[in-house]
């Protein structure tokens, strides 16, 4: 039961980071109709800039609050990621607006190869050590000793994701940019007939969508330890998946797709070694027995298949309920 | 529509006397000798360079069987597939599988290259199936998924049971044998030392030959009509009775088969592979080579694969040097400049040439259609 707990813990934490990312896929997609490849790198960047911040201060020779340094890392790299959300669109998204799907689809590739190796040349070829300034401090929540623990890290993440799902949610549904945005959404001519800057908005959902994308590079970055200039594309992927998963489209369905994809994942990873142990079979051949005496885990697929749930997610999503579980659109219209 | 064109092309040929000289059958047939004798030639003079340029050479004809197969899924059917590499490794292991040490298994080629190109048609089949019914973004989405599938299985499929031999990759892959001559050992033949790279050459022209003439004639036959009306428009392609979801799944297969294929042929040159060699990273570059060169156009393709192809040992070249002299030190790696150039092809092109360098007609209308008829772009696609 203690390992179920643990899994649910970290499958927690990593679905808040997805449903981050799936956000800001969820809501270019929903405003344009566009996959942005390109998201999952400008959450490399977000992670790659706080890096250096984080790296510059903590090596100071007056050295702030750990805390105080995170948070500066964070505050840095939200508005460099807004710029390369803001100039991805003017560049290459806008001009393509009106062309046929393929056409946009193929730049944003082009674009993420381009951001991932402008990142490795400016940064590094090597996984970057991120330095744990803030010292990760383990809570129990069982009695047992060896018992399921929490992170102060983890519980941060989770804390920082809620609150910036609810923030963009009122955004969304509180203010005017937000009615402009669904405006935007559900008919682009007929909001500019209403006065809407339709091109101010989209400007403003990719930059918003890259400040979302820079807090979950920075939080990837400071849960596994490290950032590397390919990071974007296998997390963009799941969260891609996790888009999909909730509906592509609706900003709940980017949340709830995150948070079901990383326990779907961590639960998967966690006993996929169990469910699929040839040991379970022994007694259906001599062969099996015996080598399962020496060595009790003959497992077939162990849990180093975790990057594979997401994708099947995604394939079982698309061909059983291409709308997602709380999307409308049809899938045609993608 | 390009039979069309010819045809005013010839009536205005009886004024201009130029043109009507260019259309004559025989400066045609005198262009192809000539063409042929200098490929021929080819090896013979790269080989005296080195043997190294012949291995480069082979390695970007392999380049354009990819790039054709993948033309087939984005070109002609205008499916964005963007884990094609995988079929390349599945053909590939299927190849080494069946022809090394690993599992003892020799088997001659011409019995497992068509294996390796069903093989990877089921593979194509099986992941067409399901998704080929949703159009455009989900399908290049879940070929990534894909691409990353197989390069994960392929790098874990050693426990329990050791059947890819994981990261290490298979070594000792037997070359091809035709009778005697063994594709690996060097030959005299009047007078001419015939090295395992330059008969590799000569097999890959045969076959790149054979793959032409089947693009050719699929690309005006019945079916790549179909799959061009598909591309341009889905809704009236089925009104006009093409059933799409298998046409759409026999592009997929077919794509695939030409990836396998090309993969076999990878595994006997190179003696060695493993899942290192089937990275995205590979997929981006065919497609680079597609869109380069122009999507659906034969010609521009194979153009896009020899100048992408070429590109990185020209850049190898030059790179190094021209950055010592400039800076003192190697500051950007030839590696990533390739990258960055395979990045921007994609970018630039689609911003500036979206139908590449050398357009297919229809092709052109279609991508430079939606942007001066600014109304389509309202409609759902």
């Amino acid at each position: 039961m203690d390992i179920f707990l643990q899994q649910l813990i970290n499958g927690l934490t990593l679905g808040s980071v997805y449903a981050i990312v799936a956000l800001g896929y969820t809501m270019v997609y929903g405003i344009i109709q566009l996959i942005n490849f390109a998201h999952g790198e400008v959450v490399m960047i977000g992670a790659m800039v706080a890096y250096s911040v984080i790296v510059a201060l903590a090596g100071a020779s007056a050295p702030l609050p750990p805390l105080a340094i995170v948070l500066l890392g964070a505050l840095v790299a939200v508005p460099v990621c807004m710029a390369v959300g803001f100039t991805l669109e003017r560049v290459a998204y806008r001009p393509l607006r009106k062309a046929p799907r393929l056409a946009p689809l193929i730049t944003a590739i082009g674009l993420s190869i381009i951001l991932q190796h402008l990142a490795m040349i400016i940064w590094s070829r090597n996984p970057l050590p991120y330095p744990q300034v803030v010292q990760s401090v383990s809570y129990h929540i069982t009695d047992t000793p060896n018992g399921a623990t929490i992170t102060n890290v983890q519980i941060a993440i989770i804390v920082v994701s809620v609150a910036m799902m609810a923030g963009l949610t009122a955004l969304v549904y509180r203010t005017k940019l937000g009615i402009a945005m669904r405006a935007t959404a559900q008919n682009q001519a007929v909001a500019g007939l209403m006065g809407i800057d339709i091109n101010r908005v989209i400007a403003l959902t990719f930059v918003i969508a890259g400040g979302l994308g820079s807090v979950a590079g920075v939080m990837v970055g400071s849960y596994y330890g490290v950032a590397h200039y390919q990071m974007g594309f296998l997390l963009g992927l799941k969260a891609f998946s996790a888009a999909v998963l909730g509906g592509i489209g609706n900003l709940a369905g980017a949340m709830l797709g995150g948070i079901l994809l990383g326990l779907i994942e961590a639960l998967g990873a966690g006993y996929v070694g169990d469910f699929t142990n040839l040991c379970h079979l022994a007694s259906w051949s001599d062969a099996l027995a015996k080598r399962c005496e020496t060595d009790p885990n003959v497992v077939l697929f162990g849990s180093n298949y975790q990057d594979v749930f997401a994708f099947i997610v995604l394939i079982l999503v698309l061909v059983f309920r291409p709308s997602g579980l709380l999307g409308e659109r049809v899938s045609d219209r993608a | 529509m390009d039979r069309a064109s010819d045809a005013s092309l010839k009536s205005y040929a009886g004024v201009g006397g130029f043109v009507a000289s260019r259309r004559h059958p025989a400066f045609a047939w005198i262009g192809v000798i000539l063409v042929a004798l200098v490929l021929i030639a080819l090896p013979f003079a790269l080989a005296t360079i080195g043997t190294a340029w012949v291995r480069i050479t082979n390695l970007a004809i392999l380049f354009v069987f990819l790039a054709l197969g993948l033309n087939i899924v984005v070109g002609f059917a205008g499916l964005l597939d963007l884990g094609y590499i995988a079929f390349y490794a599945v053909g590939a292991y299927v190849y080494a599988l069946l022809a090394s040490p690993h599992f003892n298994l020799h088997l001659p080629f011409w019995a497992i290259l068509p294996l390796g190109a069903a093989v990877a048609c089921m593979f194509g089949v099986l992941l067409g199936a399901p998704t080929l019914k949703l159009r455009g973004d989900y399908l290049a989405i879940v070929t990534l998924g894909f691409g990353e599938i197989i390069r994960i299985f392929l790098n874990n499929l050693s426990q329990p049971v050791n059947i890819t031999n994981g990261p290490q990759g298979v070594t000792l892959i037997d070359p091809f044998r035709i009778g005697t001559i063994n594709f690996r050992n060097t030959d005299t033949f009047a007078g001419l030392a015939f090295t395992g790279p330059i008969k590799y050459y000569y097999l890959l022209l045969v076959v790149l030959v054979v793959v032409i003439v089947i693009n050719l004639r699929l690309q005006d036959s019945r079916i790549g009509r179909a799959w061009e009306a598909i591309r341009e428009d889905e809704v009236a392609a089925r009104a006009m009775g093409i059933n799409t979801r298998n046409m759409k799944l026999l592009a997929f297969a077919m794509g695939a088969s030409f990836g396998g294929i090309a993969g076999g042929m990878f595994s006997a040159m190179q003696g060695f592979i493993s899942p290192e060699s089937f990275i995205l990273v590979e997929s981006i570059m065919v497609l680079a080579m597609v869109v380069l060169g122009g999507m659906g156009n034969i010609w521009g393709v194979i153009l896009g694969a020899l100048l992408l192809s070429f590109a990185p040992e020209v850049l190898r070249y030059t790179v190094e040097p021209v950055q010592r002299a400039m800076f003192g030190r190697m500051l950007v790696e030839p590696e990533v400049i390739r990258m960055l150039l395979f990045g921007f092809a994609l970018v630039l092109m689609m911003l500036f040439r979206p139908a590449g360098i050398l357009p297919s007609a229809t092709r052109k209308r279609e991508l430079e259609g939606g942007r001066t008829n600014g109304v389509q772009g309202a409609a759902p696609r």
